[in-house]
């Protein structure tokens, strides 16, 4: 069934990977699941998220501005999350997001992932401890840089 | 009112007590022949003489007389019997007469209550009293002059009778009531003092309870049950002790009553045993005698009931009095009666305070001295700190309160001794909190305009007949007869005509507000009847076809899965699916379709029964799974649940025994449940997968046998889909969409609103759709509104009479920072060149009025325009900078 495919791509997802099956499943099924049509816009860089989207289906491409016009900057495809600090905190989005072929993916809006958090303290502390490690990776590499800064 | 109830039985029913009392009078003579027959017949007619009889001076044999006798005696029962009806009748009807005028008095007074009254006191208090408390006085209104007269004239006649057959027994007979009389009533005092504690106790229950229903988000928030819990069990816990001391009184009462009574039937069989047995009274006089005691005691009765009942009616009667009279109430001439010309306001009109006052008790006197005047073509506005006494100025002005000291006056006339009608129907205010009724959005708008009955329903003969019959009843009882069901909405004051051009009316003042986009919303969603709009049908079609030749232009995926009699709708509900058409009434709600035999036949030669069963089997599994440790009030459960909360632990019951003993072992109730759940699936949203290709092609077969088969009963339950037909029990967005949104488009709404809107305006339906949002039901106060529509509706109510005058008090400070700024140019400009006086939130909006009036304290310190006052560096400007 069409829900099962969704949790697996929701456990492939790093910030869903130590929730358990039966949360992962409430999510899928109480989400929305979109269909971008090429050249939509799944969102818009400066606009304010309120949604994250996990791709089920095609590709789509990163775009920031530049003063020489939009940049692309990654390709995303199948499990690729997309605006996931939107459904944490409220920030404009970072990026352009847009489908370069028909993209299905699932929507989790900010306010069914906090309901669910309200219900299940258990899945705060695990994103908390995701959070925490990815911070940890970026200290790592700030402190690297300046490392490598001062060297060269 | 009056101030006794006798005083309010008499004035009002002085005739008809006189004439049930004449009835009850004449009835004696009967009931005492009643009496006397029996004797006749045990003394004379069976005294074993055999001789022929005199009666009225003619011979009778003796059989004849034994048979003339007891005719006599049976039509006796029939006249008595008929008696009773009567006069029983006639006093429940003078009583609810009574009762009705009571009721209705006590209403009409509340109506003229002042304003602080309400801070004071509850609905909780007030409603109980109007309902119920006043209930119990009908029955005793048409008791109060011909019960006791009766009762005791029965007692008195049977008294006679018996002091006339026997003096000794007829005196053993009553020589206890004066005890009983002197006794009982003392006795009875203190349980009356407890039931009017225990009225007070209960009424303070409701209030808490109301109290408790209308905080209850700080109750939750500040987790403030407990203690609320332990406030209504000590209030329980009065009531309690109260009641059982009325018990036991009570029943002491009773008690003491019962042994008195039976004490009685000693004294004949003693006594009157002793004189049959010397000879000195006949058995027959004996037999009567017992039988006259034991018809006593009823009557006995009552007279204690009665007046039991009285001192209790009395109680209430001042109580509920009392609360229906405070100080200050408007005068009934100034509310009711309808006026013969009512002084007019015009632009030229001035509104004038001098040293205005106003106190709303010993305590509080929000208002010292306010000295200004309007004229009414001008826009002034009220600014000051909160609780400066603004607001209560604002309520004088619109002559919500009326001043307790100083003068306050219209062209030279006190505003106190104006009809309420004077600035009702002239003048227009808008409060802090719209005061909305529990009606659709275009009654609420219409309450400005309905001031008296001025055009007579259309109604034929019959149903005139039965509304004058009606009308006739209430003036009986004091009651209002002007027409409910008449047409009361004054066209001029609003400048339109009935039917359409008062609707366009609406809709325009409802734009001028900033509620056209609100209403064309509300108006998709409404329900409209054809018949009642020529034409709009048609146009709807048309709308419908525009938007299909829309779809189905190249290149557009489309947002919208038309309806398609051949084909399963996969964004549609599986029930939509089976019907391919709307319910009319509950046979085919989908919450009733598993249990309709008529549906399950269907299903059944469809092959579809078990196999949906099957389904709703999966369904509740998934479930009881997905659901099984949220919490049964989470909003999560009742957007996304097919199973309530409180349905969870059956089907989790019924999968745990499913698992056991498969689909087949079930009950049929369990198996009917389970059938339920499927109904509601819609693939496409809920992506279960349980609805595949081979259910929806059976679920098709099911559809046309539906179809085909139906029963001539049940035609009129289901309106099928047609494309080339309104369907009348759909919505306008319905009917013109004729398919359901695809889910999963992304920006699929938005797109579909943008078509709407499209092959509306090219058809030219808005007007319509937006009136079909004037029959959208705000719900209680205007739950189903937001704070800001709210507050634009009640600014349109006033907009829509043209006012000369409008008063707005602190109207905007809930509503949105951009729906303000619309709202005060809308107002402003539509009330161009009449009066208005804006009382503000702050100070800073009274820039572009032509004056600004600071109050501060209770007293008006500055009156100037906006610019002079900042430059004055008063307290206006000091309050600006703050």
């Amino acid at each position: 069934m069409a829900l099962n495919e969704e949790v697996e791509a929701l456990r492939a997802i790093p910030l869903f990977q130590r929730i358990e099956a039966s949360r992962l499943r409430l999510l899928a099924f109480t989400s929305e699941r979109v269909r971008f049509e090429p050249d939509d816009l799944v969102v818009r860089e400066g606009d304010i998220g309120d949604a994250a989207y996990i791709v089920l289906e095609g590709r789509a491409e990163v775009l920031v501005k530049t003063p020489q016009g939009p940049l692309r900057v990654a390709e995303l495809g199948r499990n690729d999350i997309i605006g996931e600090i939107a459904i944490l905190i409220d920030v404009p989005r970072t990026a352009t997001v847009r489908a370069t072929e028909a993209v299905t993916a699932l929507r989790i809006s900010k306010e069914l992932f906090f309901r669910l958090v309200e219900e299940f303290p258990q899945m705060a502390v695990e994103i908390m401890r995701e959070l925490a490690q990815r911070l940890d990776r970026t200290t790592a590499d700030l402190r690297e840089a300046r490392a490598q800064l001062a060297a060269g | 009112m009056e101030k006794t109830i006798y005083g309010f039985v008499f004035r009002h029913s002085l005739r008809q007590q006189f004439v049930l009392l004449a009835l009850t009078v004449v009835s004696f003579p009967v009931l005492y022949v009643f009496y006397e027959v029996p004797k006749i017949i045990i003394d004379d007619a069976l005294s074993g003489d055999k001789s022929p009889r005199m009666l009225f001076g003619v011979e009778l044999e003796l059989y004849p007389y034994l048979a003339v006798l007891c005719l006599t005696f049976l039509v006796l029962v029939l006249a008595n019997g008929a008696f009773k009806f009567n006069i029983n009748t006639g006093k429940g009807r003078l009583g609810e007469r009574l009762l009705r005028r009571l009721r209705y008095n006590l209403y009409s007074r509340l109506l003229r209550f002042p304003l602080p009254v309400f801070k004071r006191v509850g609905q909780g208090e007030i409603i109980p009293m109007v309902t119920q408390e006043v209930e119990p006085l009908g029955g005793f209104m048409g008791d109060a002059l011909a019960q006791p007269v009766y009762q005791f004239g029965i007692l008195v006649t049977i008294a006679a009778f018996m002091l006339i057959q026997e003096p000794f027994l007829g005196l053993a007979a009553i020589a206890l009531y004066p005890f009983q009389m002197y006794a009982i009533p003392k006795l009875q005092r203190k349980v009356n003092a407890l039931a009017k504690q225990r009225v007070q106790y209960v009424r303070r229950l409701s209030d808490r309870i109301g109290e408790s229903i209308s905080t209850i988000e700080a109750v939750h928030a500040d987790d403030g049950s407990n203690r609320l819990r332990a406030d209504i069990a000590e209030r329980l816990g009065g009531i309690y002790d109260v009641r059982y001391e009325i018990f036991r009184r009570k029943f002491f009462i009773k008690f003491l009553n019962n042994f008195l009574a039976q004490l009685t039937p000693f004294f004949f069989y003693s006594i009157g045993g002793y004189l049959v047995i010397e000879g000195q009274l006949s058995i027959g006089a004996l037999v009567a005698v017992l039988a006259a005691h034991k018809d006593m005691s009823a009557p006995w009765k009552e007279l204690l009931a009665y007046y039991q009942q009285q001192a209790d009616a009395r109680i209430k009667y001042d109580q509920v009095v009392q609360q229906f009279d405070p100080p200050g109430m408007i005068e009934e001439s100034l509310q009711v009666e309808e006026a013969e010309a009512l002084p007019q306001i015009g632009p030229d009109s001035r509104l004038a305070f001098e040293n205005a006052a106003y106190a709303e008790d010993e305590i509080s006197q929000p208002v010292r001295s306010a000295t200004f005047s309007v004229g009414l073509g001008e826009h002034v506005a009220i600014v000051g700190p909160s609780g400066g006494g603004k607001e209560e100025l604002g309520l004088l002005a619109a002559r919500l309160a009326t001043v307790t000291g100083g003068r306050a006056h219209l062209d030279g006339r006190a505003l106190a001794e104006l009809p309420q009608a004077v600035f009702g129907r002239q003048a227009a205010y808008v409060g802090p909190n719209a005061s909305l009724f529990n009606a659709s959005l275009g009654e609420n708008l219409l309450f400005g305009l309905r001031h008296r009955p001025l055009r007579p329903a259309d109604a034929g003969p019959e149903e005139a007949a039965r509304r004058e019959a009606r009308a006739a009843e209430a003036r009986r009882s004091g009651n209002s007869d002007a027409d409910f069901g008449a047409d009361w909405v004054d066209y001029d004051a609003a400048g339109a005509g009935p039917g359409q051009e008062m609707v366009r009316r609406m809709v325009e003042v409802l734009a001028a507000v900033g509620l056209d986009e609100d209403l064309y919303t509300l108006g998709l969603r409404g329900v409209l009847d054809p018949e009642a709009h020529a034409g709009l049908a048609e146009r709807v079609l048309e709308a419908r076809a525009a938007l299909r030749s829309r779809l189905d232009a190249p290149g557009a995926a489309a947002p919208i899965e038309p309806f398609d009699a051949d084909a399963y709708n996969v964004n549609a509900t599986v029930a939509e699916n089976l019907l391919f058409g709307a319910p009319i009434g509950p046979a085919f709600a989908v919450a009733n379709l598993a249990g309709h035999p008529f549906v399950r036949s269907v299903l059944a030669e469809a092959g579809l029964l078990d196999r949906l069963e099957g389904v709703g089997l999966q369904v509740a599994k998934i479930m009881v799974e997905l659901f099984a440790d949220i919490d049964p009030g989470h909003e999560l459960f009742q957007q996304y649940s097919f199973i309530e909360a409180d349905d969870l632990p059956d089907f989790r019951a019924i999968a745990a025994r499913a698992d056991r003993l498969g689909l087949a072992g079930l009950e049929a109730e369990e198996r009917e449940r389970l059938l339920g759940l499927p109904f509601l699936l819609i693939p496409e949203r809920h992506r279960l997968g349980l609805i595949d290709d081979e259910v929806r092609a059976d679920l098709l077969t099911a559809r046309r046998l539906f179809r085909e088969r139906l029963p001539e009963a049940d035609r009129a339950s289901v309106e099928f889909f047609d494309a080339g037909r309104y369907t009348a029990r759909a919505s306008l967005q319905d009917n013109i969409l004729f398919g359901r949104i695809r889910h999963g488009q992304a920006h699929g709404a938005a797109r579909v609103s943008a078509l709407l809107a499209d092959v509306i305006d090219e058809v030219g339906i808005r007007e319509a759709v937006m009136e079909a949002g004037l029959a959208f039901e705000v719900g209680i106060a205007g739950s189903r509104l937001t704070q800001t529509q709210r507050q634009k509706l009640a600014f349109a109510r006033a907009l829509l009479k043209r006012p000369a005058l409008l008063v707005v008090n602190m109207a905007t400070a809930g509503v949105e920072r951009v729906a303000r700024e619309m709202l005060f140019l809308a107002v402003r400009t539509a009330m161009e060149g009449r009066g208005v006086i804006w009382v503000l939130e702050a100070p800073e909006l009274a820039e572009g009025f032509s004056r600004t009036v600071m109050v501060e304290e209770g007293r008006t310190v500055e009156d100037g325009g906006y610019e002079a006052l900042k430059e004055a560096g008063g307290p206006f400007a000091r309050l600006l900078r703050q």
